[in-house]
């Protein structure tokens, strides 16, 4: 899932500037469930943004909503009419939300809440790592479901650098080698020899790197008046 | 700026300080390891441009190192300005690259973001754009004129003091953005502006009139792009694929009246006509240009025909060229 965190409170009070009547926006999917922008984090918010202003001598109206998914026109439409009473939405989605509302609502700016950090999953309750970069050509089945696109600091493809010591990555002991871990599961099917030919180049083009991507589905597309 | 007054002390930054007419061209490195064809190209500009541009992989297609080849032109008389993209290096390899291409003895540098690797011949390389072109000539600006490094460490010892370039693409759009963006990149600090390709005059003009009411010409010298045309198909090419290009249909319509009544067969006379026709549009453009206030040379770029920027300078009556 995508995971985020709240920016700074100090941030947000100076993206939000003049505004006098804040919305915060909250997100039911991704960020609800890494507890970055959902219901209770948005109403927390809402909270300390009145407090805030208040203590800074000109009060904010505050007022927060959550919808299900901020990425969905379905979920977001029904804002419209609510979005008049607002000079700005605070919006505690994920990038894809804060760009799906301006793009819906073009007349109010919407402003982000969060940083959206990456596509991770919770290690622990608490702790959230990542795991995909969405690079579109998934190599995971040649490096036994560890991707070290998302996880080798220098996104090798066939081994480790020469700063791997003891299991962990020379840019910091926090981060485990994915190579380490693509070899320790090579050994445990028995299919070293798998790591031993020599990976190309990687086609970057299908990642960011070839531009903004999209996927066109011609049998899911609807057609005119259906 | 160094004690002689000049930021870099290059030809070309004395030519225009001086206030002549500035001329340069463009040598494009070849795709293999032969130093001769950088030497041949150059020996075909030596006194006829002031500096002539030595591009950096250029249409992302994999060639000579534009500092390699500028140290070949150097070695033929000829000074370089050294084009470097932000698509191939991080800020860490432009700052060892910019050290080294000065203690070779380049003085001048034109900072460019590079085509998108998707138009060469590696589109599914990787691109780095770790920083954007004004970002690129905020670092050039500050190592010269700070003695700093893009983190801030101070550089002890000489310090690359280039006279810093960029381009400008009058004809991109948001048209209306296109002052304020040039804007930018004076205020991080670019000392010449070498343009896009301009087959579209009127349009230049325009552009040109909102630069100077703006008085960004007194801030930085703008250098015209000349691009002469080798065949109607080439301008074609030129009105209805290249992105970001405009060519008004003049243009195009003259080049191909120019081969009118030359059979098809006879390829080596349409050619010769073509090739006339091309260069005798470039003069022409060049002596509507210099009239355009602001203006304060040309930048040709004729692209793996770099016999034709002697017909062109000398033609264009700025043969020889001055000695500063």
């Amino acid at each position: 899932m995508i995971i985020g965190e709240q920016k700074p409170l100090d941030e947000i009070m100076s993206l939000l500037g003049n505004a006098r009547r804040v919305l915060v926006a909250g997100c039911g999917t991704c960020v609800t469930v890494c507890f970055a922008g959902g219901e209770k984090e948005a109403a927390i918010l809402a909270s300390a943004l009145r407090m805030r202003s208040k203590l800074e001598g000109h009060p904010m109206e505050v007022d927060e909503i959550t919808v299900q998914r901020q990425c969905e026109w379905e979920y977001i439409d029904p804002l419209a009419d609510r979005l008049r009473d607002y000079d700005v939405v605070l919006s505690l989605a994920c990038g894809i939300g804060v760009q799906a509302m301006n793009e819906r609502f073009p007349e109010t700016i919407t402003l982000p809440g969060l940083n959206t950090t990456f596509l991770g999953l919770p290690e622990e309750h608490g702790v959230w790592e990542e795991r995909c970069q969405a690079c579109g050509d998934c190599i995971l089945g040649i490096t036994f479901g560890i991707c070290p696109i998302a996880r080798c600091s220098k996104q090798l493809l066939n081994g480790p650098c020469g700063g791997s010591q003891n299991g962990v990555c020379e840019v910091n002991k926090d981060i485990p080698c994915a190579w380490q871990l693509i070899w320790e599961r090579a050994i445990q099917f028995n299919q070293e020899e798998r790591l031993l030919e020599v990976q190309p180049p990687k086609n970057w083009a299908r990642s960011r790197d070839g531009g903004p991507r999209k996927i066109v589905r011609e049998d899911l597309r609807l057609g005119e008046g259906e | 700026m160094s004690e002689n007054g000049y930021k870099s002390g290059s030809n070309l930054e004395k030519i225009l300080r001086a206030g002549y007419f500035a001329v340069t061209a463009e040598i494009g490195p070849p795709q293999n390891a032969d130093p001769e064809v950088i030497r041949r190209k150059a020996r075909l500009l030596k006194g006829v441009v002031d500096a002539t541009n030595i591009t950096d992989n250029q249409t992302a297609i994999v060639r000579m190192s534009s500092i390699a080849s500028a140290v070949l032109a150097m070695q033929e008389g000829v000074e370089p300005i050294v084009q470097m993209t932000c698509r191939d290096r991080n800020r860490l390899a432009m700052q060892s690259d910019l050290l080294g291409a000065y203690a070779l003895g380049a003085r001048n540098l034109l900072c460019l973001t590079g085509d998108h690797q998707s138009f060469g011949n590696h589109p599914t390389a990787k691109n780095v754009h770790d920083l954007d072109s004004i970002q690129f000539i905020r670092m050039v600006r500050d190592m010269r004129d700070e003695g700093r490094f893009q983190c801030g460490d101070e550089i002890k010892g000489v310090r690359p003091a280039f006279f810093i370039g960029a381009a400008e693409n009058p004809f991109g759009d948001p048209f209306d953005f296109r002052p304020y963006r040039l804007m930018k990149k004076i205020a991080a600090g670019v000392d010449f502006i070498q343009t896009q390709i301009i087959l579209d005059v009127p349009r230049f003009r325009e552009f040109m009139k909102r630069v100077v009411d703006m008085g960004l010409h007194e801030k930085v010298f703008i250098l015209a792009g000349i691009g002469p045309l080798k065949s109607a198909g080439a301008a074609r090419y030129m009105r209805d694929k290249v992105p970001g290009m405009r060519v008004r249909d003049e243009y195009v319509e003259r080049m191909e009246a120019a081969v009118a009544g030359i059979p098809k067969e006879d390829k080596k006379a349409r050619k010769e006509a073509w090739e006339q026709e091309g260069i005798r549009i470039a003069i022409e453009q060049i002596q509507e240009l210099r009239e355009i206030p602001g203006v304060a040379g040309v930048h040709i770029m004729a692209i793996e025909w770099e016999e034709a920027v002697r017909p062109i300078v000398e033609g264009a009556g700025l043969l020889p060229r001055p000695q500063v």
